[in-house]
């Protein structure tokens, strides 16, 4: 970069807070997805939301590509920078602005931790309820952005359910206002549901209104342990068919079942073909009731076993288990690949079916786990990606995956976003004037194209 | 030596090392240098990447790593909760040897390490000097604490307020010890620590006070050596090894139970670094080093574990104690619990723990002296966490913690006084019989 833009940039967030070495700009290269790394000439950290907007009109004074990063767990490149390009740190931003009791809403600045948030909410009696894998460090800029899940999905939703209201810079750097902290309101266009997901390519968020819900008094969590995928999940739609969303209900395949058992010991059936973990929760009453009646339809689909946690800790116990399955699978192999195709949830045993196929046809291994409640499978691939010709299966086989989710009436993504790993199968799922019309809006909004370009619909 | 082809060979063999790392980011929660700069470059993913991206030469300029290599406590809090176990600490010391073996030790560490740290005859004899004449240049600063600060000494220690060398350092007292168990049927190796051979030696001889009280016999051998993890941090291999090699003579021929440190990041180093660059040594020093490391432990846990220690209830009126667990104690070895027993030992003590107990002090061994600032605020956290608890005195395992967290008290003018769970224990059997 030219020293005298960086001198400017210098002026606007102090010197301390511009990187410039090799070295800072090298750590921001990257982020959690299998990627190559990308150096961008810059890296900036503003200290306050006004030099946030001032950054961002610099940049596109200048033209100069720009790239949010929060914590940079994205997995799917989304916080890979342009090569030359400006990274914009949101982690000095990290104020909760406000927690509202009354209106049950919170407004926070982009830079705050989600487990901060909901740790702070959960302390005044509230709950937000999205739970994403990499909550301890994920931001609430950043789980926005993606449209982050969780394991809480099925019954709460997931992060758009809980963004009542966006305010962002828009590329000259003036604040646009969206959403509000009333329950209804249909003041203007539905920017705010635009931002949602839109991956740092639209607008850089200013703060965020969220809304927030009482928690649930009491919750009961159960194992059921299956000989038979198919069994395992026509019993999770055999739940919802009787009229019961647990909060959580997640799958695991035996590959995983027996790599969590080896590295956890938390007295999994090892020669189980699947298992369910499910959580019920809300009013007690209700509570025991459900818990009931997801047992006994369990068994009636066949279960071989039924574990019902009796207090917190056999719960915990259940969802140490759930906790370990990416940890455990990843100790395996150097790499590993953790793909999210995301299906009807009916279509499951047709995916798991397809799965397997894909693992014998490019000789990999492949553990499955996720969230069976909303379709939403986890297939984790388990490589090397220093071995070129393995990683050219790896390649193909995630191409196969897609083609087989799409056919069966999925989506390329449930919860990990498109980045720059998944923008070459959108028209795939969508269509070739889905793609124009995306590039259109982006091109009015963005000009020059500075806001992280290469993004979900390629440049 | 500055062979670029060399180093990358070097870098290659942590290869398999750096690829378990798969950048989820988690280090992030529980860094401290991360918490006071939200730097990805201070946090363990952006290390691994750095030497990721010098080992494939994506980054040119190894002193630039080598530079945010150094901003590290080495305190494995990213390893103790890496979700995939990637052995951070492990290749961060590799790392740093590999580079230093690039760009040469500064003249400085050269004169410590390999002119007076790894001859351990002239540092005994320059110590005691300097215990001699510490008190010219030196002023008290907080008799509860125990601390002096020094104007004459501000260049080379900053701000700092420390605790001075003892007057006889505990190997005067101690030359050597060779006793039989006695009834608790069990004998122990003891290995002071150079803090507590020179600073604290309270520490040593409650230590040994305890041993005799429980009957457990001693084996102190003379010429012991430092354990190497100050040099090693530095990035010098060859006193590291010299050190190594020293304890080893020092300790062969002598029977023992287990091998027994008062500081933690001496247990930690003889027990998980000493095997884990064993490979550089002969097949014979090999053997030893593993039958040394199986048998070393912590005080507290050989206390608590072995002798199946039991507290009674606190007295009515105790004073008020909250601990603080050292990195090396709780994230390198797990032992959290048997501190806290033993403190409860001693019926005058109720514990009171503060927030963030296990967050790391910001001491990190040179740390403290290459990065002052940053060692600084986070101490002063833990400062702050342990006035909040309320606490009259905190108790910790390791003797660097001590010296860190008496500095921050004391340049805050706080009364609170930091002990070592073992002089608390040790103070209960006082007017007791042996």
């Amino acid at each position: 970069m030219n020293d005298a833009l960086k001198k400017e940039f210098e002026a606007l967030v102090g010197k301390d807070n511009v990187m410039e070495s090799e070295s800072d700009r090298f750590s921001y290269a990257y982020d959690a997805a299998v990627l190559e790394p990308v150096m961008p000439s810059l890296v900036v950290r503003p200290a306050s939301r006004e030099a946030l907007g001032r950054v961002v009109k610099l940049a596109n004074d200048n033209g100069l590509p720009l790239c949010v990063r929060g914590s940079g767990t994205n997995l799917s490149g989304g916080t890979i920078p342009k090569l030359g390009g400006l990274v914009v740190l949101t982690n000095a931003l990290d104020k909760i602005l406000e927690i509202n009791e009354a209106d049950l809403y919170a407004i926070v600045e982009p830079g705050v931790i989600t487990a901060k948030f909901a740790a702070e909410v959960a302390a005044r009696g509230l709950f937000y309820p999205p739970d994403p894998g990499s909550q301890a460090v994920s931001t609430m800029g950043g789980n926005v952005a993606e449209n982050a899940g969780g394991l809480r999905g099925l019954k709460y939703g997931v992060t758009k359910d809980y963004v009542m209201g966006v305010d962002f810079f828009d590329v000259d750097g003036e604040i646009v206002k969206s959403g509000s902290r009333t329950v209804k309101c249909v003041t203007g266009l539905n920017l705010h549901g635009l931002m949602v997901g839109s991956e740092g390519t639209l607008g850089v968020f200013e703060k965020i209104t969220l809304k927030l819900v009482p928690p649930p008094l009491a919750q009961k969590a159960m194992m059921a342990i299956f000989d038979d995928i198919n069994k395992a999940s026509e019993t999770v739609a055999a739940i919802i068919a009787a009229k019961i969303v647990p909060a959580t209900l997640e799958f695991m395949d035996n590959f995983t079942i027996r790599t969590v058992e080896d590295f956890a010991h938390a007295g999994l059936p090892v020669d189980a073909a699947a298992l369910l973990l499910i959580e019920v929760d809300g009013h007690p009453g209700q509570v025991a009731d459900e818990a009931e009646k997801v047992e006994a339809i369990c068994k009636k689909m066949g279960a071989l076993r039924i574990q019902v946690a009796k207090d917190a800790a056999e719960r915990n116990k259940v969802w140490e288990a759930r906790r370990a399955a990416l940890s455990a699978l990843a100790r395996l192999s150097p790499t590993t690949v953790l793909e999210d195709a995301t299906v009807p949830r009916s279509k499951i045993p047709a995916m798991m079916h397809a799965l397997g196929d894909i693992a014998t046809k490019y000789k990999l291994t492949i553990g499955t786990f996720g969230h069976a409640g909303d379709g939403n499978l986890h297939p984790t691939i388990l490589t090397d990606r220093r071995n070129k010709e393995e990683w050219k299966r790896v390649e193909d086989a995630i191409d196969d995956i897609f083609d087989v989710a799409l056919g069966l009436g999925g989506t390329l993504s449930g919860e990990h976003g498109i980045g720059i790993a998944k923008s070459k199968y959108m028209e795939k799922e969508t269509s070739k004037a889905t793609i124009l019309f995306s590039r259109r809006l982006k091109k009015a909004l963005d000009p020059k194209g500075i806001l992280n370009p290469g993004k979900i619909i390629g440049e | 030596m500055s062979d670029m082809k060399e180093l990358l060979r070097q870098l290659g063999e942590l290869d398999d090392q750096l690829v378990s790392c798969m950048r989820c980011g988690t280090c992030q929660a529980v860094c401290p240098m991360y918490a006071q700069t939200g730097r990805e470059s201070d946090v363990a993913r952006g290390k691994i990447a750095l030497l990721e991206g010098l080992a494939y030469q994506l980054v040119k300029d190894p002193a630039g790593v080598q530079d945010k290599l150094s901003r590290c406590l080495l305190c494995g809090s990213c390893a103790a909760n890496c979700p995939t176990g990637v052995r951070v600490v492990d290749i961060f010391i590799k790392a740093r040897a590999i580079l230093v073996t690039y760009m040469g030790l500064p003249t400085v560490k050269k004169i410590i390490f390999r002119g007076m740290l790894t001859k351990p005859g002239l540092f005994n004899g320059l110590m005691s000097l300097a215990s001699k004449f510490q008190g010219l240049f030196t002023s008290p600063a907080n008799d509860v604490i125990g601390t002096s600060c020094s104007r004459m000494l501000q260049p080379i220690i900053g701000e700092r307020h420390f605790r001075l060398l003892a007057k006889t350092p505990l190997h005067s007292d101690f030359p050597s010890l060779d006793t039989p168990a006695g009834k608790s049927g069990l004998k122990v190796a003891f290995f002071p620590g150079c803090m507590v051979d020179k600073m604290y030696t309270g520490i040593g001889t409650a230590s040994l006070k305890v041993f005799t009280h429980h009957g457990v016999g001693v084996f102190l051998p003379a010429g012991q050596a430092c354990c190497g993890i100050p040099a090693l941090a530095s990035g010098d291999m060859e006193s590291y090894l010299t050190l190594v090699r020293e304890n080893l003579a020092a300790f062969k021929g002598g029977s023992y139970d287990a091998l027994v440190t008062p500081c933690a990041s001496c247990t930690a180093t003889i027990k998980d670094v000493w095997p884990m660059l064993a490979d550089r040594m002969s097949p014979s020093e090999q053997e030893a080093i593993k039958a040394m490391a199986d048998k070393t432990m912590d005080i507290n846990a050989f206390l608590v574990d072995k002798l199946g220690l039991t507290p009674p209830a606190p007295a009515a009126g105790a004073t008020v104690v909250t601990m603080h667990d050292p990195c090396h104690l709780k994230k390198a070895l797990g032992v959290s619990v048997q501190p806290r027993t033993l403190v409860a030992m001693n019926p005058n003590y109720a514990l009171k723990e503060m927030a963030g107990a296990d967050v790391c002090c910001g001491c990190g061994g040179s740390f403290t002296l290459t990065h002052p600032e940053m060692s600084a605020k986070i101490g002063q956290q833990k400062r702050d966490n342990i006035k909040s608890s309320g606490a009259q005195v905190v108790a910790t395992g390791c003797p660097a913690c001590m010296m860190q967290i008496s500095d921050m008290l004391s340049r805050n003018g706080d009364s609170i006084s930091v002990k070592h769970p073992i002089e608390l224990y040790a103070e209960s059997l006082e007017g007791r019989k042996n």
